[in-house]
């Protein structure tokens, strides 16, 4: 069970550490899905299946496409896609500011005396689930419809290409 | 350590992963996934207290997580929709040079 839990790590860390890392943008992009698809393992891992799957349909399924299109969207050139490597000292900034908050967090989780830990872990169904999300969460599911609506509504106007403005006076 | 310490080191990890990629990458598709990288240590914090912790009811954690992924994929299409506008008026996606709004 621990085993399974390092080697999650390992997959989420490292491919996150090497999109991190590499130069070319593309790459960055797929790495970062492997690094998802670790977390959507970890979801099945703690017994969370549903939302290990609506994380996969979600983030490894239509993030991943839509963040391809965005890189397929946004170049000219083949040269392009190699992001120049960013300046030394906001890398040592960037890596100085990670460690200091990843530091503290970590320090708080070691020194926080956690009490006991669940067996097993609570028992839900995708029923239970739906249910719930009818029932006692109908409101909140509502609200998140229209936020949705409006916020993919919005994307498509600020996305669209600026109509040419019509000729005043002729 | 027990496993909830454990899963909560790994998300703070990542979350520290996510803040290095946003803040040390210039192009800004991939601070936007940074940023998307650390909304999921957040949501791997979610499952890992609803897992290893009892006392709230069975199902919060999980509510809590997909609520939490529906407004990650709105956020992460209006980021998109904004970096292909910033594309377009500037032919670049470098942030270090949106630079219009400085005084």
């Amino acid at each position: 069970m621990t085993f399974t839990l390092l080697l999650l790590a390992v997959l989420i860390l490292g491919s996150a550490a090497a999109a991190a890392l590499r130069p070319n943008l593309i790459h960055s992009a797929l790495l970062l899905v492997v690094s998802w698809l670790g977390v959507a393992g970890f979801y099945l891992w703690a017994g969370a299946e549903f939302v290990a799957f609506a994380q996969v349909l979600v983030y490894v399924g239509a993030l991943s496409m839509v963040v391809l299109f965005a890189v397929l969207l946004t170049r000219q050139s083949r040269a392009e896609l190699r992001v120049d490597a960013p300046a030394a000292r906001r890398v040592v900034w960037a890596v100085l500011a990670g460690a200091a908050v990843g530091g503290v967090i970590g320090a708080a989780v070691l020194g926080t005396n956690w009490g006991p830990v669940a067996p097993s872990a609570p028992e839900v169904t995708v029923r239970g689930l739906g249910l719930q999300l009818m029932g006692a969460h109908g409101a909140a599911l509502l609200v998140l419809g229209a936020l949705l609506t409006s916020a993919l509504l919005g994307a498509v106007v600020l996305a669209a290409p600026d109509r040419p403005r019509k000729e005043e006076g002729s | 350590m027990n496993p909830l310490q454990a899963c909560l080191l790994l998300s703070a990890a990542l979350f520290s992963a996510g803040l290095v990629i946003a803040l040390a990458r210039s192009n800004a598709i991939l601070v936007l996934l940074g940023i998307e990288l650390m909304l999921n240590a957040a949501n791997l914090n979610f499952i890992a207290f609803w897992r290893f912790r009892a006392g709230a009811a069975p199902a919060t954690g999980v509510l809590f997580v997909l609520f939490a992924i529906a407004v990650a994929a709105a956020e992460a299409a209006v980021g998109l929709a904004l970096v292909i506008a910033l594309y377009r008026h500037q032919k670049s996606l470098r942030l270090q040079e949106a630079t219009r709004l400085r005084g």
